[in-house]
């Protein structure tokens, strides 16, 4: 190994051999080797379905295994439950964590382990204290407080209480879900940090994640999974980009962004917002031009989601005005942005956009019903037929448009999201995190289908908290801190450094007056 | 391309092209969930059939229908209600005051039994409404606010009837008509019930209403940002409820021939409740049919009459259809492959 911290005798800390997992028939797994030593970080990547769920859910205690076992510390164990994982010291650190909405994120952290003093009191001050002093142990002293409410925490904090509640008690081995995927770049720094003090520590660590740059940054070895199998592990110095994409689809992505729509009707602005100002952002102004992919970005909780929610009539707008292809509108409920033509497909897939338990004709009709109804009556034929053609327009990947959308995978999932607008033929269509959670092959699905509306005309607003795909996407560029926008670039003006200049402009030139 | 071979291999491959489809099919038609109720229902038939013959008899089988019909008319619109992803606890009441009014519009109007019900059936419009009103704009969980109601319908229609039964309808031949007339051999009490269960049936599943009702259930968030009104489907099946609440109770005027504030519908409520639970409806919403909790108003239909027929003790029918209920929810939750752990969903 080249990393001094995984020299050989470092034990291995934990094994998986040969374990494989059926799901009605479905190989989960098949056969999987993965070692982890203590002290070193290996990254497991893999497409959507290729098997790390699986695996994950094996290591926490949630799945048992078809046959092959777990080898923790040279001991052979068996994790019937999730609480028998926790006791040997193995955490898991999902990517939507559950957080109690009504209790402080002190009591999140140290919940099933409060401290208490004479019989069941609760100590908070205690509890304040000692959480206080974790968060300043591990860097996130700026980012949370002990008592603010779970409920009222943004995705990356939520995280953040999830990986404190992990590092409570004895722990040998932790695996991060694609734990970046709602964060900003300064906190994934954090949390690169921590990640860097947990290896130094002796701790195994698994980590998860799409994003090739993340591996590079953080990993020692990586293990691809394709389809339930190993396809193989490389260490990290010896292995490129290229390479991993390779193994993990089999395929060469390397024209992820493929920019077809350049020259369309550019002067036409279909969604014009101007001097808006809410609740949680100041004077905003700008426009989406038909046939133009604008880009929309700014480090978590910048006000980007609470922007796009307001224009769309579902927050409420204390000034300011928009207007629709030229015609001033007055929006007081999503339905009124739908009717005028703007469609939001918002970040939180799950919680906002898909109803999990229907059939993908369901979630694909949804927004179109009444256009496919005569005398109230949903015609099933035309329904069948406009849902089929998006379905294969988009190449959702499912067994019949009659599938429960939850048994699809993110990516797919997000398609069945984009169809329902595309169904709808809008003037506009705001896209809110639209590859998040979402594996390499959809995504470059999912940029090329963009590239083709703007082509086709429609206006389209990107929000991204990921650079490359802003860069690569958007002709426009707008960057947004703290609720206001503090500057535009267009394409080809664009970089990485200028869009976090632009991000983190205040941060930046208070810290460089401070030091 | 790997990944879309693997999910259409794991789809169930069809045995028999014939057979299998045919199968598929008649499942199809009768939905997965409603099998066990039919076997259930099958097998019941069946106990009670063998034990005493006059089960079978055309007489016993009106008796089970013309029975079941008001229960069923209040479970069929609780089904609605549920689906959409909230509880109507104020059904009962509602039917008891439409009971009332209905008898006293009939005396006041001199005997004009259609004035009679359509005073009833816009009193259960404005209850539902009431309800509505509540729960959206005074934003009030669906559970408190027709509990309140319950209680407060309930003791409207004590006040306006003094407690006791109103007027008179068992001479009027509408009324007549209504308990014990029939069209085509078939009560009418049967036709109204079943009338009523087709058409939020076919609301329900044909029309874009009901799919909307689904969506709302479903994931409220999703269904208000693809455009769908909320409040306007909230205010619009609790009117509903109200209405077909209201029909139930003009029915039970007609069996009993006076208006009836509370004896004849107090607890119908929840009845009605148990049927669409045991009919498969969610109570998170979202998930039941129609037909499922008319499945379940037979279930419990049949189970009552026949325990009559074989002369056990009635106490033991409530024990019956309480275990049901549980054994008919974990049989669904088991299936559902729901984690063990905590309330369940």
């Amino acid at each position: 190994m080249t990393t001094p911290a995984t020299a050989p005798p470092a034990a291995e800390a934990l094994c998986v051999e040969a374990l494989s997992k059926r799901f009605a028939g479905v190989r989960a797994l098949h056969d999987v080797h993965i070692d982890v030593r203590a002290g070193e970080v290996l990254a497991l990547m893999g497409e959507n379905g290729a098997g790390k769920s699986t695996l994950l859910k094996i290591l926490s205690g949630d799945y048992q295994p078809d046959s092959g076992r777990l080898v923790l510390e040279g001991e052979p164990v068996v994790f019937r439950t999730p609480a028998e994982a926790h006791r040997a010291g193995v955490r898991i650190i999902y990517q939507e964590p559950e957080i109690v909405p009504h209790v402080s994120v002190a009591e999140n952290v140290y919940i099933g382990a409060l401290p208490r003093r004479r019989g069941r009191l609760l100590d908070r001050g205690a509890l304040h204290a000692r959480v206080q002093a974790d968060l300043e142990r591990y860097g996130f002293a700026q980012v949370l407080r002990p008592d603010t409410l779970g409920g009222r925490l943004s995705a990356a904090q939520r995280q953040l209480v999830e990986i404190l509640r992990a590092l409570t008690g004895n722990v040998r081995v932790i695996a991060f879900d694609e734990p970046t995927s709602s964060l900003s770049e300064h906190e994934v720094d954090a949390l690169f940090a921590l990640i860097r003090r947990l290896r130094d520590d002796g701790v195994a660590i698994i980590y998860v994640s799409h994003r090739m740059k993340e591996i590079f940054r953080i990993a020692d070895r990586v293990a691809v999974l394709r389809d339930g199998r190993l396809v193989g592990q490389r260490a990290v110095a010896e292995t490129s980009e290229d390479e991993l994409v390779r193994m993990m689809v089999g395929r060469d992505l390397s024209a992820m962004f493929r920019r077809r729509h350049t020259g369309a009707a550019r002067d036409r602005s279909m969604l014009s917002v101007r001097s808006l100002t809410t609740d949680d952002v100041t004077d905003i102004s700008f426009d989406v031009r038909a046939g133009e992919v604008l880009g929309l970005t700014g480090l978590v909780g910048a006000g980007r989601s609470e922007l796009v929610r307001a224009v769309v009539g579902d927050l409420p707008i204390r000034s300011g005005r928009v207007l629709v292809d030229g015609e001033p509108v007055r929006l007081r409920s999503p339905r009124d942005a739908v009717r005028v033509g703007i469609g939001l497909a918002p970040e939180e897939r799950k919680a906002d956009a898909l109803i999990l338990e229907r059939t993908v004709r369901d979630n694909v009709s949804l927004a179109v019903l009444s256009r496919l109804s005569r005398f109230r009556i949903v015609r099933r034929g035309r329904e069948r037929d406009l849902v089929n053609r998006y379905v294969r327009q988009l190449d959702v990947r499912t067994p019949s448009v009659e599938q429960e959308v939850r048994r699809l995978s993110g990516g797919n999932q997000q398609k069945v999201v984009l169809a329902r607008w595309l169904a709808r033929r809008p003037k506009v269509l705001i896209l809110d995190e639209p590859t998040r959670g979402i594996d390499v092959g959809a995504k470059a699905e999912i940029y090329s289908l963009i590239d083709e509306l703007a082509a086709e005309g429609i206006a389209v607003l990107v929000i991204s908290s990921e650079l490359p795909e802003i860069l690569g996407l958007a002709d426009r560029i707008i960057v947004m801190q703290h609720g206001r926008i503090t500057g535009e670039l267009t394409h080809d003006d664009a970089t990485e450094e200028r869009i976090l200049a632009l991000a983190m402009a205040d941060q930046l030139t208070s810290e460089g007056v401070i030091r | 391309m790997s990944q879309t071979a693997d999910r259409i291999a794991s789809s169930p491959a069809p045995d028999s092209p014939t057979r299998g489809l045919s199968l598929r099919r008649a499942l199809d038609f009768v939905g997965v969930q409603n099998v066990s109720l039919l076997i259930a229902l099958g097998i019941l038939v069946t106990i009670i059939g063998t034990q005493d013959p006059v089960f079978f008899q055309t007489a016993n089988i009106k008796t089970i229908g013309t029975a079941v019909a008001i229960s069923g008319l209040l479970a069929v619109a609780q089904t609605v209600v549920i689906v959409l992803g909230a509880l109507d606890i104020s059904v009962g009441s509602q039917a008891g005051l439409a009971s009332v009014v209905s008898a006293m519009a009939f005396t006041a109007t001199s005997g004009n039994a259609a004035l009679g019900i359509a005073a009833a059936l816009a009193l259960g419009l404005c209850c539902g409404l009431v309800n509505g009103v509540v729960i959206v704009f005074g934003r009030v969980n669906p559970v408190i606010a027709t509990l309140a109601t319950l209680a407060a319908f309930k003791g409207v229609a004590q006040l306006v009837s003094n407690g006791r039964a109103q007027g008179y309808t068992g001479a009027d031949p509408v009324f007549i008509f209504l308990s014990r007339g029939s069209i085509a051999g078939i009560p009418t009490l049967i036709w109204v019930f079943v009338l009523a269960a087709a058409a939020v049936h076919v609301m329900l599943k044909y029309t874009d209403l009901g799919r909307n009702i689904y969506a709302i259930g479903g994931n409220d968030n999703a269904a208000r940002l693809s455009g769908i009104n909320i409040n306007r489907y909230i205010l619009g099946v609790y009117a509903m409820t109200g209405l077909i609440a209201a029909l139930a109770g003009i029915l039970i005027t007609a069996r009993t021939g006076s208006g009836q504030p509370v004896s004849g519908s107090e607890g119908l409520e929840l009845e009605a409740i148990t049927a669409a639970a045991l009919g498969g409806c969610a109570l998170k919403g979202g998930k039941g049919a129609v037909s499922g909790t008319i499945l379940a108003v037979l279930l419990l239909g049949v189970l009552t009459n026949g325990m009559t027929l074989l002369g056990i003790n009635p106490f033991w029918q409530n024990v019956a259809k309480g275990t049901l209920l549980v054994v008919a929810v974990v049989i669904q939750q088991v299936r559902s492959g729901e984690r063990r752990v905590g309330l369940p969903t």
